[in-house]
């Protein structure tokens, strides 16, 4: 490469203000691009976060009043008929959904591995709900389920007359058709984490395992399914934040309902702030939820920290 | 495609207990498919079919009458909520708000992840650290501190307020998908750029942009999926005309008591899904990258 002539800007211009001034304007540019988006995003975390938790602790009803009351609202929130049957809805919704999207995702995943044809089709298949908004999922689902128009409906035509699945209009069971709706959305979400699992597994290890007689069921549980482990904390995680999240899904399916049934945390948030009036019981219920999801992203965040450490010891 | 592992599971017994394996894996996948199948499938067919069809046989069932006229009902003829101007102007109202917001939210996420990636100083981990915690925040949460502010600003029921909500939202997103894959492209190249005299600015245009490509696409598809399916915002800051199409949609099929018309009402199901199923099957890679991270961070 030819030898640059030095350049001659560099040497004759002679530092004055304005050139300084762009130096220094230069060397603080990317903090001074990063600024709106930092401010913005302290704002959202940190004063709007703040500004709900005072909210919960003041005097506010249908119109903000920012004068302390203290933790009454709280109290009130735990004693409120509504809010047990919210957080015990919460809890029945989320184990099974978590053990149902797990086992079912799982089991795809699996099923997939056994080296099919025509793979992408059936992931596809398996992953479009996870593109369609709750809005639409709990819309067609309430169709499906509906006794009047959806399943029962065609088993009574093909002539089982008595046949009866109406859990979307009973109280006792309108919870578990939005646990089926749930699953639907997110089990195949769940196989292809798994699936991403199982294909780092290193072959060679499968094949020793082969030779030396295992049967594959055997080598699913004793060497497989264990490799993968941290996928299963993933997993784990990630329908936890679903669940813990569900708002949309219930709404469109049952809209709480029948009565107050399969009313959820996030429905009685909306519920209390916008629909009642009693805004400071609403916010002191969005931080149970906040509560709710720390309490799974935290220890999360802290085993994944952990975990990064101790590879990067390893090298 | 990810490669096949290089074993065959099946391949461990007999070809006679290989063949009935494999009619058991491909019995469960098809019985999967139909699973998941199965609701498309039948507002697929519904939206063809006529009133006393549906009536007669039940939303489940094989059409037997054929019509395109309820799609052009559901698209700007059919009353929600009081106007029967159908779901096209929601359809529209979530266009005006999905585009800039994504658009908008990319751009600055990428700048700032490149910042926060290649031109660190004292602090700035601290302070990636800090924008992440806003992925964890749950909308309740900001519900009411948004009201007051869409309030002061003017910005109460319009679209811009909801383009504003997604944007300071989303920005936690967009710079953490940045930064991440910003971090990987290797400290040479930026540092010979910056011997040969480019700034700030060229070498984002000239080195880091043209790398850019795949974790734009990812970004922009998880922004638009989002923000196309989000309810709760839509719901609580806009009503009436101004109404995003996950809003409207409610307010359409799961309104009073009066007779549904499941044809016209599927047909909307289908236009306000689409936008995001088509990008999801002409995306899908990208779509499920997106998904992975945004869901694992």
């Amino acid at each position: 490469m030819a030898v640059e002539p030095v350049t001659l800007t560099s040497v004759k211009a002679a530092p004055n203000h304005g050139r300084m001034l762009r130096e220094r304007l230069a060397t603080i540019l990317p903090q001074l691009v990063l600024a709106p988006s930092l401010f913005a995003t302290l704002i959202y975390v940190f004063v709007f976060c703040g500004w709900t938790i005072w909210i919960s602790l003041s005097n506010s009803s249908l119109l903000p009043d920012y004068s302390i009351s203290g933790f009454h609202h709280y109290v009130e929130l735990w004693s409120n008929r509504r809010w047990t049957i919210a957080y015990t809805n919460l809890f029945l919704f989320t184990s099974l959904y978590v053990i149902g999207a797990t086992a079912i995702g799982l089991l795809l995943a699996i099923l997939i591995d056994q080296r099919v044809r025509a793979e992408a089709l059936w992931r596809t298949i398996y992953l479009y709900p996870l593109a369609v908004s709750f809005v639409v999922t709990g819309t067609v689902w309430r169709w499906l389920l509906s006794p009047s128009t959806g399943v029962e409906r065609v088993v009574h035509q093909l002539g089982w007359a008595s046949f009866k699945f109406d859990w979307l209009v009973q109280r006792e069971m309108a919870i578990y058709t939005v646990v089926i709706t749930g699953i639907w959305q997110a089990s195949g979400f769940v196989m292809a984490l798994f699936l991403a699992g199982l294909r780092s597994i290193d072959p060679d290890l499968v094949k020793a395992a082969q030779i030396d007689g295992a049967s594959m069921p055997r080598i699913y549980r004793r060497i497989i399914l264990p490799a993968i482990g941290p996928i299963f904390i993933s997993v784990l995680v990630v329908l936890l934040q679903f669940a813990i999240k569900t708002f949309d899904l219930v709404i469109a399916l049952t809209g709480g309902g029948p009565g107050i049934a399969t009313t959820v945390p996030a429905i009685y948030v909306y519920d209390l702030m916008f629909q009642r009036g009693q805004m400071a019981e609403g916010a002191a219920a969005a931080i149970m939820i906040l509560l709710a999801l720390s309490l799974v992203l935290v220890p999360y965040t802290i085993w994944k920290n952990w975990r990064e450490r101790r590879e990067a010891a390893r090298g | 495609m990810a490669e096949a592992a290089g074993y065959d599971p099946l391949g461990a017994a007999g070809t006679w207990r290989h063949q009935r394996a494999k009619l058991v894996v491909y019995t469960l996948l098809c019985l999967f498919a139909l699973y998941y199948v199965l609701p498309l499938g039948v507002v697929i067919l519904n939206s063809f079919r006529d009133l006393p069809d549906i009536n007669r046989n039940g939303l489940i069932g094989l059409p037997h009458s054929f019509s395109l006229n309820y799609w052009s009902l559901a698209w700007d003829k059919f009353c929600v909520g009081g106007t029967c101007a159908g779901i096209e102007p929601f359809f529209f109202n979530s266009v005006s708000m999905v585009v800039p917001a994504t658009i908008i939210s990319t751009a600055v996420g990428a700048v700032n992840g490149y910042v926060l990636a290649k031109w660190r100083f004292t602090g700035s981990e601290v302070l990636f650290g800090l924008m992440t915690l806003g992925v964890f925040m749950p909308g309740q949460m900001v519900l009411l501190p948004w009201a007051r502010v869409l309030g002061w600003l003017g910005l109460t029921n319009t679209t811009s307020g909801l383009v504003l909500i997604h944007c300071v939202q989303g920005l936690s997103f967009t710079t953490l998908f940045c930064r991440n894959y910003y971090v990987n492209i290797p400290d040479d190249l930026i540092k010979a750029a910056r011997i040969d005299g480019a700034g700030f600015w060229r070498i984002f245009r000239k080195i880091v942009l043209p790398l850019s490509p795949p974790i734009l696409i990812v970004t922009v598809i998880w922004q638009f999926t989002n923000i196309w399916n989000e309810f709760l915002f839509a719901v609580i800051f806009s009503s009436g005309t101004h109404q995003p199409i996950t809003a409207a949609l409610i307010a359409l099929s799961a309104g009073g008591t009066s007779v549904h018309q499941y044809n016209v009402e599927s047909a909307a199901v289908l236009i306000a899904a689409l936008p995001p199923l088509l990008v999801y099957v002409f995306g899908g890679r990208y779509f499920l990258r997106g998904l992975t991270q945004g869901a694992l961070k």
